[in-house]
Formats: C-alpha cells, sequence, structure tokens
C-alpha cells in the first residue's frame, strides 16, 4: 500500500480507517521532497549552472593566462600548495581551480545543445514512426537501427578530425548522433498513447483534436522527454570529454575537463591531481544529471520503477 | 522460421549498406581527402596527382559504387600508410579488440548479474540501495579517466599490472574492467527489475505451494525466466562495446581496430577507416540478429507456436 | 470423524505504512477427511490469508499467531510449521485462481508436474511421469502422453486449471485448499472443474477448503461453509442450513443479493448492501458490520463480540440473540 500517497482517515472508531487519496499535485510535491537522488541531483545541476554563470566572479585567475614559473604546483593538500592556486596549476602554469570553473560552462553549454539538437531530430522522428506507423515507421525504425549499428565514437572522431576541431562542430557532431535514445523511447510512447482508450473516448465525448493533443498527448510526452533529455546530457557530456580526451573534441586552450585530462596524463605519475580533478569534476556533474533525470522519472510516474 | 531469418538477413544487409554509405558520404564531405592524404605542405600538383591516383575527382556516388563493389568481392583496398590490403592490416588486430570485447562482457555479466540477483531477494535493504548506488556511479564515471585511474594505482602504485600493449592475459585485466564496468549498471538494474517482477509472478507462488526449496525457485524458477531480457541486452552491448574501444585501446595502447581507427583518422588513413566503420556496423546488426534468436530460444513462448 | 485440520484463533498481521493490519482475526474452524469447507466472502475479508496462513505462504514481514493450527495431528505453528518441509506441496496443496499464470512459462507441463513429486519423494523420472500421466488422466486431460512436452501456454485457461489441481495431486495430499479455482474460468468450464474437484476428492479421501465469494458454487459443492467479513467469521454452518436460514444480518444480505431459482419473482428487486467496507487497520472492537448493518445498535459498538454457538458446527457473532434476529427478519 503506497500511503506516502494516500491520506488515511479513521471513520467510526473501532472500525478501522477508510483510506482517502490526495490530489496529483499534492503526491507529485511530496514525491520530489522525499526522493533524495532528485534532490542530489538538482542540487548538483544548480551548483553547477551557478559557477558557470558566475564564473567570471568566482575564478581567481584567466583560466587562460600561463605562468611558466608556476607550472605544475600541487593543490593545497600538496606539499608546495598555495591559496594562490587552490587546485593547483598545470603544466603551463594556468591555475587549475580557475579551469574547472569555466569547464562547467563548456560542459553544460555542450551538454544541454547537443541534447537540445538531438531532442529536435529525435522527438520528431519518434513522434512520426508512433503517430503515423505504417510505412513512416518503418522507415524510421530502420534509420534508428543503421544509427545504432554506426559506432558513434569513431565517426564523431573522423569528421572531427576532418573538419577540424571546435565547439560547434562537437555540438553539431553530437547533436546529430546521440538523438537515437529521443527516437525509441518517444516512438513507443506515442505508439502506447494511441492505443490507449482515452483517445476514442475524448473523440467520442466530441473533444476537438487539438485538446486531445494538448491535453492527453503531450503531457505525457513531455514528461518523459524531460527524463530522457536529462539522461542525455550527463551522456553527451561524457562523449564530449572522450572525444576531447582523444584530441578530436574542443581545441585548445579551452578548458574542457577532458582536454584537461588528456593534457594532464603526460604528468600524471608525478602529479595525478591533474587527472583526479577534472574527471572527479565530470563525475559529480554527470552523477547529478543522472539521479536528477531518475528522479524526474521516479517522482513523475513511479509505476515504471522497480 | 525460415521466412524470419531471410527478412533479418536482408534487413541486415540493407542496414550494413545503410551505414556504409551516409560513414562514406560523411568522411568524403568533410573535407578534401586529398589535401588529407597528400599532407599540409604538400603542392597543388601533389595533391591532383593523389586525387587522380585515388580517383578523388570522381562523383561521390561513383567512389561508393566502386568501393562497395569491391567490397562486396573482399577488396577493401590497400592502406596507404601500410601499404598492405586493407583486410590484413584489420585482420591482424581484430582478434585483439575481440578478446577485450568478450573479456569485458563477461566481466560485466560476471558482476552484475549475482549483484542484481542479491539487490531482488533483499529489496530496500542496504544491500540493494549499495549495488544500486555503485551502478549509478559507475554510469557517471568516464571511461577513459576511470582507466588512468587505474593505470596510477594498480600499474604503477602497486605495480601489480602492466600499463600498455596486449601481450599477456594480464594486460588485458585493467582494459577489460574499464571498457566492462560501464555496461554493468544496465545489467545490474535490468537483472534487478527483472527478478523482482518475477518474484512477484503467479508461477513463483506455484513454485512456492509446490513447497519447493527456496534456491532451486530462484535459479529454475526465477532466474531463468528474468534472464532473458539480459542476454538480448547483452548480445547489443558488446556490439557498444565493440565500437567504443577506440577510447579504452587508446588509453592501454592496445593494438587493436580501435586503436588503429584512431591512427588511422589521424593519418588520413581512409580505407581503413571506411572498412573498420563497415566491419563494426556488421557486427552489431549480426549481434542484434544472434540477441532475437537467443530470444527465442530461451522463451518458449516466441520459440514453440 | 478426526479433523484432518484443526484451525483455533487464527490471526494474521500485516504492518503497513499506515499502521497495521488486521487481515485475519480470530479464525476458527475445522476440517475433516472427505469434506469440503467453503470460506466465503466479498473481496478484502481475509479468506485468501487464511489460506495463506495455514500454509505458511504470507506475503514476508507477515505476522501470524494461532491458539491451535493442527494438521494431521501436528502442529503447524512450531519449527514444523515455519518451514513447512514435507508438508506443503507434499501432505497438503494449493491451488489458485488465475491459472494463465500459476505456471512457468519456461518449462514443460511434464517438467513442472515431476518437478512436485521429485520434490518430495525418492522416485525415479519414469516413476515422477507415471504418476504425472495418471493424474492428468484422472483430471480429464486426453493424450496426457503428448501433454506432457507441451508449454503453458499451448493450453487453453480450462486445461491449465487441470494441470493445477493435477499437480496439487503428484504426491497424494490429504488436505486441498482451493483459492477461487474457478473464478477466472468462463462459467462452463466452472461446473466442470469443481465436479471434477468433487471426484477426485471423494475418489482420494481428501480435506477440501474452498474459497470463494460466489455463494452459487458454495450451494453446489461445499459441505459446509464459514462465512468472512473484514477478517472475522461472522457465521458457520452446514450449507443446506445455512442457505435455508442465514442468522446473522451480513449472511442474510449476501443472500438476498442473489436470486434463487423458485423463490425470486421475476421483477422482484435484488438486495444489496449499502455502505463500504472499513479497512482493518489499528485498534478495533465491536461488530465489523454495524456501519452497513440495518439493525446496528448503541451495543454493536462496545467491547468484542464472540462467536456463539447454538448447535455444533453452527455459530455466528452479533449480540442480538436468536429470537431477536427471528423476529426481525420475520417482519420483513
Amino acid at each position: 500500500m503506497k500511503t506516502a500517497e494516500t491520506v488515511i482517515e479513521s471513520t467510526e472508531s473501532g472500525l478501522g480507517l477508510e483510506v482517502v487519496f490526495p490530489t496529483p499535485g499534492q503526491i507529485m510535491r511530496r514525491r520530489m521532497t522525499r526522493h533524495k537522488g532528485f534532490l542530489f541531483g538538482g542540487g548538483v545541476l544548480v551548483l553547477v549552472l551557478l559557477m558557470a554563470i558566475l564564473a567570471p566572479v568566482i575564478a581567481p585567475h584567466d583560466p587562460y593566462h600561463q605562468e611558466l614559473t608556476q607550472r605544475l604546483i600541487p593543490p593545497i593538500w600538496g606539499e608546495n600548495g598555495t591559496w594562490q592556486h587552490p587546485l593547483g596549476t598545470d603544466n603551463l602554469g594556468r591555475d587549475y581551480f580557475s579551469r574547472v570553473v569555466y569547464g562547467c560552462r563548456i560542459s553544460l553549454l555542450i551538454g544541454f545543445a547537443c541534447v537540445v539538437i538531438a531532442a529536435v531530430i529525435g522527438a520528431g522522428l519518434g513522434l512520426a514512426a508512433g503517430y503515423f506507423g505504417g510505412r513512416v515507421d518503418m522507415f524510421v525504425s530502420f534509420i534508428i537501427t543503421v544509427r545504432l549499428a554506426m559506432p558513434a565514437v569513431l565517426v564523431a572522431v573522423a569528421v572531427v578530425a576532418l573538419i577540424g576541431g571546435s565547439m560547434q562542430i562537437v555540438i553539431l557532431t553530437l547533436g546529430c548522433l546521440i538523438w537515437d535514445r529521443f527516437a525509441v523511447v518517444l516512438r513507443a510512447t506515442t505508439q502506447q498513447i494511441r492505443s490507449m482508450d482515452y483517445i476514442p473516448a475524448a473523440q467520442a465525448a466530441g473533444c476537438s483534436t487539438f485538446w486531445i493533443v494538448s491535453r492527453e498527448i503531450l503531457p505525457n510526452l513531455l514528461n518523459n522527454l524531460v527524463v530522457i533529455a536529462t539522461l542525455e546530457v550527463g551522456r553527451a557530456i561524457l562523449l564530449e570529454a572522450a572525444l576531447s580526451f582523444l584530441g578530436m573534441g574542443v581545441q585548445p586552450p579551452t578548458p574542457s575537463w577532458g582536454l584537461m585530462i588528456s593534457e594532464g596524463k603526460e604528468f600524471m605519475l608525478f602529479d595525478p591531481y591533474l587527472i583526479t580533478i577534472p574527471g572527479a569534476a565530470l563525475f559529480i556533474l554527470v552523477l547529478g544529471m543522472n539521479l536528477l533525470g531518475d528522479g524526474l522519472r521516479d517522482v513523475t510516474a513511479p509505476e515504471g520503477k522497480a | 522460421m525460415l521466412i524470419y531469418t531471410v527478412r533479418r538477413l536482408g534487413l541486415a544487409l540493407l542496414v550494413a549498406i545503410a551505414v556504409s554509405m551516409v560513414s562514406f558520404m560523411l568522411i568524403r564531405m568533410s573535407g578534401d581527402p586529398a589535401i588529407a592524404l597528400a599532407g599540409e605542405n604538400a603542392s597543388a600538383e601533389e595533391i591532383e596527382y593523389v586525387r587522380q591516383q585515388y580517383g578523388f575527382d570522381r562523383p561521390v556516388i561513383v567512389q561508393y559504387l566502386d568501393w562497395g563493389y569491391r567490397a562486396l568481392q573482399g577488396d577493401f583496398g590497400e592502406s596507404p600508410y601500410f601499404n598492405q590490403p586493407v583486410t590484413t592490416v584489420i585482420g591482424d588486430r581484430i582478434g585483439v579488440t575481440m578478446t577485450l570485447g568478450l573479456c569485458a562482457l563477461t566481466f560485466a555479466v560476471l558482476l552484475s548479474i549475482p549483484m542484481g540477483v542479491l539487490a531482488a531477494t533483499r529489496p530496500n535493504t542496504w544491500i540493494d540501495r549499495t549495488a544500486l548506488s555503485i551502478s549509478v556511479m559507475g554510469q557517471a564515471m568516464p571511461s577513459f579517466w576511470f582507466g588512468l585511474i587505474m593505470i596510477i594505482f594498480f600499474g604503477v602504485y602497486l605495480r601489480w599490472l602492466p600499463i600498455s600493449g596486449s601481450d599477456t592475459w594480464a594486460h588485458y585485466v585493467m582494459p577489460t574492467i574499464a571498457l566492462g564496468y560501464y555496461a554493468t549498471p544496465a545489467f545490474m538494474r535490468l537483472t534487478r527489475s527483472g527478478m523482482l517482477e518475477v518474484l512477484a509472478s503467479d508461477h513463483i507462488r506455484t513454485a512456492r505451494a509446490k513447497g519447493l526449496r527456496w534456491p532451486k525457485i530462484l535459479y529454475k524458477h526465477a532466474l531463468r525466466n528474468a534472464i532473458i531480457p539480459v542476454v538480448a541486452l547483452a548480445a547489443v552491448q558488446l556490439g557498444f562495446m565493440l565500437g567504443g574501444s577506440i577510447v579504452i585501446e587508446s588509453v592501454f595502447a592496445i593494438h587493436g581496430i580501435g586503436y588503429l581507427a584512431w591512427q588511422s583518422i589521424g593519418r588520413s588513413d581512409l580505407p581503413v577507416v571506411q572498412a573498420i566503420v563497415l566491419l563494426l556496423s556488421i557486427i552489431y546488426v549480426f549481434l542484434t540478429f544472434l540477441s532475437d534468436l537467443m530470444n527465442a530460444f530461451l522463451d518458449p513462448r516466441i520459440r514453440v507456436r | 470423524m478426526s479433523a484432518l485440520l484443526e484451525v483455533k484463533s487464527l490471526n494474521v498481521d500485516l504492518p503497513l505504512p499506515a499502521g497495521l493490519l488486521h487481515a485475519v482475526r480470530d479464525v476458527s474452524f475445522s476440517v475433516a477427511k472427505g469434506e469440503t469447507l467453503s470460506l466465503v466472502g466479498e473481496s478484502g475479508c481475509g479468506k485468501s490469508m487464511t489460506a495463506l496462513a495455514i500454509m505458511n505462504l504470507l506475503p514476508p514481514g507477515a505476522i501470524r499467531r494461532a491458539e491451535r493450527l493442527y494438521f494431521e495431528s501436528r502442529n503447524l505453528m512450531g519449527a514444523a510449521g515455519t518451514d513447512m518441509i514435507g508438508i506443503r506441496g507434499a501432505r497438503m496443496s494449493m491451488i489458485f485462481q488465475e491459472p494463465m499464470t500459476s505456471l512457468d512459462p519456461c518449462y514443460t507441463i511434464g517438467n513442472q508436474l515431476e518437478e512436485a513429486l521429485l520434490e518430495h519423494r525418492k522416485v525415479t523420472k519414469k516413476e515422477a511421469r507415471d504418476r504425472a500421466v495418471f493424474l492428468l488422466e484422472k483430471v480429464g486431460i486426453t493424450g496426457a502422453a503428448s501433454r506432457l512436452k507441451q508449454y503453458p501456454h499451448q493450453l487453453s485457461g480450462g486445461l491449465r486449471q487441470r494441470v493445477m489441481i493435477a499437480m496439487g495431486l503428484m504426491c497424494g495430499p490429504s488436505l486441498i485448499i482451493a483459492d477461487e479455482p474457478t473464478t477466472a474460468l468462463d462459467v462452463t468450464i466452472q461446473a466442470q472443474i469443481l465436479a471434477l474437484l468433487a471426484s477426485l476428492q471423494k475418489e482420494f479421501d481428501m480435506g477440501q477448503i474452498l474459497i470463494t465469494h460466489d455463494l452459487g458454487v458454495v450451494s453446489r459443492v461445499a459441505d459446509r461453509l464459514a462465512v468472512m467479513y473484514c477478517g472475522l467469521v461472522v457465521e458457520t454452518g452446514h450449507t443446506t442450513e445455512v442457505f435455508q436460514n442465514p442468522i446473522h444480518p451480513y449472511t442474510r444480505g449476501l443472500m438476498d443479493c442473489i436470486p434463487a431459482p423458485g423463490k425470486t419473482k421475476p421483477g422482484q428487486e435484488l438486495g444489496s448492501i449499502p455502505g463500504i467496507v472499513p479497512t482493518p487497520i489499528g485498534d478495533l472492537w465491536g461488530c465489523p458490520f454495524r456501519n452497513r448493518c440495518f439493525l446496528a445498535h448503541d451495543a454493536c459498538s462496545a467491547k468484542n463480540i464472540d462467536l456463539v454457538e447454538i448447535a455444533t458446527g453452527r455459530s455466528y457473532r452479533c449480540v442480538l440473540g436468536l429470537d431477536h434476529l427471528a423476529a426481525e427478519y420475520g417482519r420483513m
């Protein structure tokens, strides 16, 4: 009995209880405030977003400024650490803390931009396939299979290598590659909604198509879309990091965390902080996004939760 | 059944063709391959020579058809860098990648299924929560970073394992873990949810009512049912692992086709890249076909009419 | 006839976030060899929970207490009861409501039938197979030998339920508990399955507990019945007696709800019981039916109301005396 969902009121004493159900709004609000993953993920996102927006204020130094006399200074917990550079400096003397803070911008920007592109492509395809069915569905399913059969990272690397690396290219390439999850899920959701009895019921009751679409179909789709989008942001961020690590992503001196790991690789045996810090940043951000996405799914539709 | 197989194979062929076409076009149109091959400092005549030599002056469609025609005959051209047939170049290295992929898959499965079963039999306990936490964290870690951390820790600090190359079995340990752990959460969650669903089902209640002992119920009746989607997923995940091997292989300097692909891209060795993309997509399609077969094999409702 | 199963003061509590749910309260009855006892009541009255409690198949966390729970003179509440090894599936079988989902889809019928026997007896696979064939034929399935190799999804609902019955009989139990065995089946099949159960019971001299909400079923096959409401037994007795002369207002209400051939006149309104069943969570006292009973008064809310036995095996749970009730019913 999901009593987070039900309010129990006493009937005439000694008889037991009568079950009363709260409104959907109340249910959702209660779930949100109790779901630890959702809260943690949301908190991380807000924190990173703030760091990205307020980067010029927070970062003590210019992330691009090289100071070759200050190379490879460890973070404050290291031997020669100094508060001047709380997270140390890299091999070109750039302040690591500032680079991490500005890196938030890169990760968030690329993550969200890729997802927007992917969502448009994927949702469009999925909706069309689910709604029209028949040949459209066959065609879209074929395209999805082709996309899944292609080794995404490899193709992305190849394209970037040939065109040249830059943030715009990375966003475009990744956006055009990671739409598969959107397409698959939205196709399934649209098909499911189409087969639901409440659509013909609404039609029978005389509701206009517009009303049906906006009141019955869209809310369900949006719910799924937002959940998938949140999870895909994490995936996009990791992909960008991998590309940058391989040298086929954003180019130096951009403070991309993946690029920082790549640059720090040479020196990692003596100064492991060069790779642990940006890696930890990636980990925390992606973890937060994943928990947020899972949390959203649980909060809006826990029936699917196992 | 036969018609089904033929249809699937036909579809597979179409997919392979589509993939090769898309990647061909993408690569050809991303830049001038002649310049890329000839090098940045080449003169205009050298570039023109290269263009004619490799037929880059023809329309893209013609180039593709020509490539495709030869590919069907098993001729994937020659690698300008190695000066060997592409098939040889790839053939020398595919074994390493396949080994790595299979090891990673085995690792992921061996780790995640018991965890999933354990989590499902003790839902909402600390065991369950720990398993879920591990799985969530596993999905958030960049695999290349995880690989580097392992290199520092196990390779350098503890000196237990070698950090690059692929000569002995020990060389495969860290890459296997780095490649395999990313799939572990998906398997674990699928196993767990599948087990939870099956354990709540009526036929498990029947098994208990029959007086069967708990281990038998768990393995003979519950797991057997819950494992079906996991097996299907495993086949597909292997495909993803092979495609994603490019990152791990470069971290650990393993000379498989992922590493080869990366280097070939850097060297603009397009015939090799082309062939690898085609090969990986064919493997993927084959694996999905295999997963369908396994589904049918494991589930009598599909297998027997 | 000595009692095959003796249940005295059985209680089942389920801890829920909202409080303790008293699913089964102070339930007592007995079943003799060769006799069919029916537990009747609407959904949620605790009849299935009672059966699960006897078999010790309750959900995890459930608390089971009983003054006496004896089966074949063995105490089921002690250590022997906790694991039920050798009893559950062997001496006591249970068949459930949904034949469509009660069999494992991944194994053949034969495998699942033989498994029931092989678990409890040291027999060879051939002997197990022979027994399976024997029982399949007994439950009326033709071509039994070839059926063994079939999978559950290849059989219809009625056939699957027959297989379930055969499976329950593999070890030759002395008690069979049938929880709504025909509810999910077509009406025509219902009669067949019920008749089958009755004949098998006679042939193998078993006791049977038939759980149902359908009074029509009860009137056809049960020797005795116990009416349950909100976890409590409110009336017991021989079937014919209870049907002819229901004492408890709830039983009376139930009888009024079904059309009786010969008695109900065309156009006559069928009865209905107003109100809803309360959920038995928390501290409970008094009669659970009082918010829906047309004879309710102050005395109904006081303390606990015990089962009053007016003759052997005939009892009811109400503060009002027999004469008073008879007078009230006479006026209706």
